[in-house]
């Protein structure tokens, strides 16, 4: 039998999944709900000084929707906390009393003097919490006011600040980064040098959700006016898979712990962060969507899959793909593949017809009766036709065998490896 | 009124009068909300050179207008629709779609059923078609006019296409109402709110179509008169006789034909006068079988039975209409041969014998019943019945070439009169559309080219 028990930087909590900072984890009830349904832990919604931020009175979410209302991602100009910061941790340390096998960390963000970080951190450690998490990663709102993602998109800011923190508490600290940077590696390399136990990623993307082509104001419109929001759920996984890759393949941050976040809505999304290196990982938007009873499929999804795997524990696979992930330079420039049909799935829509003559490469062929084949000698196996085809495993992508010729380039794949390195077209390569 | 579904003989108000109303307003397709309008045309795919739209006989572009629904464009899908098909309202709710666009549907060997192209037809339809203007223009006006004998499906669509054309067109209809079949052979549960003579009033709104109701119909000194008044001419009077019964019995009382049943049913204020029998037989395969079938069972007709000389699936009414009959109670004998109808005066049974295959025909086997019968009726065809004598016929119906060209110079026909169709709305629509093409590239060319 899997266990997911988890055990991050020296946090212990029964399952690897946590509820994000944010409005889920904002108040005792909605916290003691999440853990009555079975959630790891929680990262509790930012605390700041007093006086608390007001938030706006008009709507803080907006969404992209798919068919039939599916939301696809989802954005919110809501600010940290909007509560007095004593009712706050008066809360948490009843929480954690509580709950004590459940990890509770403390979501902070004060202006960027080391003043108030010596002053707030006392009080959290003083409610028993597990840790802090310092959030660098806001995009709206309080970036304005030289906080949040402000702090995050200055990596000399991050390892300053996570300098004062270290310096004022026990407690493991965290440093939630957020994606609206160039290239994630150096705020992740700040975080480590400034002497942060880990990493949480991504928080959100700067985003505008829409635009009201009656009023013309951005959504979620106050008053007729729109301020950007951070989007997420799950059309921002992939940005924060790479991230998440991007750290834990790095030389510098590679042995940096990472808790994985963005778009995490099933189990799968889950099993993918850890294999790219997460050693656990936060949800949020999936929550807000469907309510906490989620965490019954993420942990049976998790453990079946793991127990079908023969993986005992959540280190067991952590980080497994990160090997992986590698440069394009480094891709086998000799693995050959061609599209292939399989007529019997085939329900003859022709889709993969029109995006390869259209836009692709004029490999597909239509015969008698609606038939749709590849023509090898066409097909550069771009995987378009396999992606836009509405059956699933109806076309698939087949190796070429040792000795079979491509059709399209006359070359024999004769097993070796070659990458861009050590191509001739590369005038860089030497040999 | 004390009667009900068990009292015997033929006779009206067997329900109470809400029940007839509860089972006269529901539609067989009921309309799509806004959201499930949006799930629906989720589920089309957007096909290269889409299955569904080869299966129409007006060759709408159904992906089109689907993906248009799905842009929250309904107005711009109706515009797709009636491009193609300005009786796209209708087509929407009595198209046999199951045999058509939804049968060819790519959705269907995938399973969940085909994408519901009829009910998202309605739906963008129905929205175009609540607006107050008409969406077509006529072009400049040619001064050139057309008549056009028959207002029905291929009647119209001819009309408005011609309209369009900058054409001025008269109509002359022999019923009191236009419409043709929509109007007087659909049964009720496939057109509910008087949507047939609604949709008449809106395609008039293009204006230049002048509707004559009640005339005469038009025989050969009338259509020599027609050619002459006009710069052309368009038959489409559907099939206007029925065959009848050439047996024992045919001419007893309570021996009806069903399209007569339909019509009157169509045409009624109160269902309630309607008269049905206790144990009805209609002999026939066809939609007009089961429409008249259905109706029964719904107007409280206690046993209805269809009788049919072959098997199920040699039915010209489709699996589906079949089910639905099925559904609602309606018994099917099949492979049964109608001997002749028993009664005094009126019909009381009808006799038929179990016929076996031999070979392609059909013989008896010597295994005769008897059914109770106090309402019979007929659904075994329709037929043309006094064309005008100058027209070459073809299996009893108009013969033509090419778009409708009949064997008269400056006359053309379409929808069910003509031979060769296939006796539905939205072939007639298709038919009347390209005669009005065709009779406008007619018109346009020099006069000594021209068919006149």
């Amino acid at each position: 039998m899997p266990s997911l028990q988890s055990e991050f930087i020296g946090i212990r909590s029964p399952n690897p999944f946590w509820l994000a900072s944010a409005p889920p984890t904002d108040k005792e009830y909605n916290v003691c709900r999440a853990f009555e349904a079975g959630w790891g832990g929680v990262v509790w919604k930012t605390l700041g000084l007093d006086p608390h931020i007001v938030n706006v009175s008009g709507p803080r979410y907006g969404a992209v929707w798919g068919a039939d209302r599916w939301l696809l991602g989802m954005n919110n100009i809501e600010l940290i906390t909007d509560r007095p910061l004593d009712v706050n941790l008066r809360e948490i340390k009843r929480v954690k009393r509580e709950f004590p096998d459940r990890a509770v960390v403390v979501s902070l963000m004060v202006p960027c003097e080391e003043a108030p970080w010596k002053e707030i951190l006392p009080k959290v450690e003083d409610t028993g919490a597990d840790g802090v998490e310092l959030n660098f990663g806001c995009p709206h709102g309080m970036s304005e006011r030289g906080m949040g993602s402000a702090v995050g998109q200055v990596p000399d800011y991050i390892e300053m600040v996570t300098g004062w923190v270290k310096a004022n508490t026990k407690l493991p600290v965290i440093v939630k980064l957020t994606p609206n940077i160039t290239d994630i590696r150096y705020p992740a390399r700040a975080a480590h040098a400034g002497g942060a136990d880990a990493v949480s990623l991504i928080n959100t993307v700067s985003s505008i959700t829409g635009v009201d082509l009656d009023t013309f104001s951005p959504e979620p419109s106050i008053d007729g006016k729109g301020s950007h929001g951070g989007y997420c759920g799950p059309a921002v996984k992939p940005i924060a898979l790479n991230m998440v890759a991007e750290i834990a393949r790095d030389e510098e941050t590679g042995d940096l712990p990472i808790s994985g976040i963005g778009g995490i809505s099933t189990w799968r999304d889950a099993a993918e962060f850890i294999a790219l290196g997460a050693a656990n990982v936060q949800v949020c938007t999936a929550a807000m969507v469907y309510g906490f009873r989620i965490i019954g499929e993420l942990t049976s999804g998790l453990e079946q899959w793991m127990r079908e795997k023969g993986i005992n524990s959540i280190e067991g696979f952590r980080g497994r793909a990160v090997a992986n992930v590698t440069d394009w330079q480094y891709l086998n420039l000799n693995y050959v593949t061609k599209a292939q049909i399989d007529q019997d799935l085939c329900i003859k829509c022709g889709r993969c017809f029109a995006a390869c003559e259209d836009t692709s490469h004029q490999a597909i062929v239509i015969g008698e009766g609606r038939r749709f084949e590849v023509i090898d000698e066409e097909c550069v196996a771009c995987n378009l036709c396999v992606n836009v085809c509405p059956v699933e495993n109806c076309i698939t992508m087949r190796r070429l065998e040792v000795g079979e010729t491509d059709t399209r380039t006359g070359v024999t794949v004769d097993g070796s490896s070659r990458n861009w390195t050590q191509h001739p077209n590369n005038v860089a390569a030497c040999g | 009124m004390t009667n009900s579904t068990s009292t015997p003989g033929v006779v009206g108000g067997r329900l109470p009068k809400s029940e007839f109303e509860k089972r006269f307003s529901s539609e067989l397709r009921p309309p799509l909300t806004v959201q499930e309008a949006a799930v629906a045309a989720d589920r089309c795919y957007f096909c290269h050179d889409a299955p569904c739209v080869t299966g129409c006989p007006t060759g709408i572009d159904i992906p089109m207008f689907i993906r248009q629904i799905s842009s929250g464009m309904p107005e711009a899908a109706a515009r797709t629709i009636f491009d193609s098909n300005i009786l796209g309202g209708s087509c929407a709710r009595v198209c046999p779609t199951e045999v058509l666009c939804e049968q060819v549907c790519v959705r269907e060997p995938s399973g969940g059923g085909p994408v519901e192209i009829g009910r998202l037809q309605r739906f963008a339809t129905d929205r175009l078609m609540e607006q107050p203007a008409h969406p077509y223009d006529r072009a400049t006006a040619t001064g050139r006019s057309i008549a056009i004998v028959g207002a029905g499906p291929a009647g119209l669509a001819c009309a408005h296409r011609l309209a369009m054309k900058g054409h001025e067109v008269v109509i002359l209809e022999a019923r009191r109402k236009g419409g043709g079949l929509n109007e007087y052979g659909i049964a009720p549960y496939k057109v509910v709110e008087d949507f047939a003579a609604r949709e008449i009033n809106w395609l008039l709104g293009i204006g230049g179509i002048r509707l004559e109701k009640d005339v005469d119909p038009v025989d050969a000194a009338g259509l020599e008169q027609l050619r002459e008044e006009f710069d052309a001419v368009f038959i489409g009077v559907g099939l206007n006789g029925v065959n009848h019964f050439a047996l024992d019995g045919g001419n007893l009382g309570n021996v009806v034909n069903a399209v007569d049943f339909i019509a009157d049913i169509r045409q009624s204020d109160d269902l309630a006068e309607i008269p049905v029998g206790r144990d009805v037989v209609v002999i026939g395969g066809g939609m007009t079988a089961i429409d008249a079938a259905v109706q029964c069972r719904l107007l409280g007709g206690l046993n209805v039975t269809i009788l049919y000389r072959r098997s199920r699936d040699e039915m010209g009414a489709s699996v589906h209409e079949q089910a639905i009959a099925a559904a609602l109670g309606v018994n099917f004998v099949t492979d049964a041969r109608l001997i002749r109808i028993l009664g005094g005066g009126a019909a009381e049974s009808i006799e038929y014998e179990v016929t076996e295959r031999a070979g392609k025909d059909r013989i008896g086997s010597g295994q005769i019943y008897t059914l109770k019968a106090d309402l019979v009726l007929s659904a075994i065809g329709q037929r043309l019945q006094d064309a005008p004598d100058r027209l070459a016929l073809k299996n009893g119906r108009i013969k033509v070439s090419g778009n409708g060209r009949t064997s008269l110079s400056g006359v053309w026909a379409g929808g069910d009169c003509v031979a060769g169709g296939q006796d539905i709305t939205v072939a007639a629509v298709a038919q009347g559309r390209d005669a009005a093409e065709d009779m406008h590239a007619a018109l346009s060319r020099p006069a000594e080219e021209s068919g006149r």
